[in-house]
């Protein structure tokens, strides 16, 4: 049933600093609402619980992307079509631009930002995965100031997050340190363009001759949160991508995710589908 | 209940100041307030692009655009596409080569469709799939939509 659009409030700041007050003046009633791709189908399904919210779509502060020497730094509003844009991220984070064209189709990549899709915390989401394989940080701001932490352990169960009710995610950075690595994404999907995916898979790694050196394997879809599988990482250190070394990750993997049935796939079809992909970017390890 | 709020936007270059709710889904103001009938409402959940509308030069499903975040923004719809008496060149080419049959997603796909050939004037087979990869339709088995926009480039 449709939501009764005057049960809400969608308030607009004009600053960010104006937009953290209010979130700071009455902690956990107001939430920030970007570009409106996920809050907004909700509020038509009449299933959009949260009342009140703060438009942040026109904080210039949370908008741009910009890079020096070490990191290439998103505003927490940057648009998927911006990502696809920026010929950095072209160049040095292909994983992210490809999650950025297989979300939606052109309509949300030009409304759906980096920062909602974080901050949304859905499994399924498509640039987390890509995010986590790049080992991003991610900035959170408050009246009390702002603080950079690790992307990788920010969520912590289905929608759980470490965020205080005052806090706001403005930026993400990525390390530019991609020069050398290989990078493997894939999202499986019901159909090529704007279905949600079944099973998502980012990962990098960094071979010297034969050997696979580092690896950082995120999988989305198969586990509460889109989970970073650091065990079938650590099986990998250190080791030729030969038969056994491919048995024994395959194996990591299954033990490390956790699929459930759902309305897009089933448990045992996502199993088989996150340890393929795994064989598939082992085997451009070895290529 | 929250009271409304004054909202000031353009609409295929007219402006207008109204008085809504926040939250109220563009596509509703622009169909109920503003009679703007054009853009429809397929899914109600940005997967079909049957309420597609151009808001500052790039192309959003309206039903996932709450009024307030418009506010100061230029809006084309399908109504704004045509100059007088004068069909633009993608309408032209969808009446031409057949492109539409029920029309619930036909502003949605014109739309699409111009948006795209403004970026890339010259885009590639792929290059139109895509662009009109988040737009459904359920009649026309899309090859006829397809070749509507191949003929339109042509022009």
């Amino acid at each position: 049933m449709r939501a009764c659009v005057p049960n809400y409030h969608l308030t607009t700041p004009a600053t960010l600093a104006d937009a953290l007050a209010l979130l700071e003046s009455e902690p956990g009633v107001w939430k920030p609402f970007a570009g409106g791709t996920d809050l907004m189908v909700l509020l038509e399904a009449g299933k959009l619980v949260h009342r009140n919210y703060i438009n942040i779509w026109g904080l210039n502060e949370l908008r741009g992307i910009e890079a020096t020497d070490t990191y290439i730094t998103l505003g927490a509003l940057t648009t998927y079509t911006e990502v696809q844009a920026n010929p950095i991220l072209r160049r040095e984070f292909p994983m992210l631009c490809q999650a950025a064209s297989e979300t939606g189709g052109l309509a949300i990549q030009n409304r759906g930002t980096l920062g909602g899709n974080i901050i949304n915390a859905s499994p399924a989401a498509d640039s987390p995965p890509a995010l986590l394989a790049y080992d991003a940080e991610i900035q959170l701001v408050s009246t009390r100031g702002s603080r950079w932490l690790p992307y990788q352990g920010f969520h912590t169960g289905y929608k759980q997050m470490h965020i205080g009710p005052d806090e706001m995610l403005a930026r993400i950075r990525l390390p530019r340190n991609t020069a050398d690595v290989k990078h493997y994404y894939r999202k499986v999907g019901t159909r090529k363009a704007q279905a949600i995916s079944k099973v998502c898979f980012a990962a990098v790694g960094r071979t010297d001759r034969e050997q696979i050196e580092d690896t950082r394997i995120v999988v989305g879809s198969v586990a509460p949160i889109v989970i970073r599988c650091v065990q079938t990482e650590d099986s990998l250190r250190q080791q030729k991508p030969d038969d056994e070394t491919i048995r024994i990750a395959c194996a990591s993997l299954f033990r490390e995710i956790s699929p459930i049935d759902d309305i897009r796939s089933t448990a045992k079809y996502r199993s088989q589908v996150a340890t393929n992909l795994l064989v598939d970017f082992l085997a451009t390890l070895r290529a | 209940m929250i009271t409304t709020q004054a909202v000031e936007f353009k609409v295929n270059g007219e402006s207008h100041k109204l008085e809504v709710f926040p939250m109220a889904r563009l596509l509703d103001v622009l169909r109920e307030q503003l009679q703007l009938t054009g853009a429809k409402e397929g899914c109600g959940e940005g997967e079909c692009g049957a309420c597609t509308v151009i808001i500052d030069g790039r192309i959003v499903n309206s039903c996932l655009v709450p009024v307030a975040q418009v506010n100061g923004s230029e809006i084309t719809t399908i109504e704004g596409v045509a100059r007088s008496d004068h069909l633009h060149a993608v309408q032209q080419a969808f009446i031409d080569h057949g492109g539409a049959q029920c029309g619930i997603c036909t502003p949605g796909m014109i739309l699409a469709a111009i948006d795209l050939l403004e970026r890339n004037p010259e885009p590639t087979e792929d290059d139109i799939r895509n662009g009109l990869a988040g737009n459904l339709c359920r009649c026309t088995g899309y090859m006829k939509i397809f070749e509507s926009v191949v003929r339109a480039c042509r022009k």
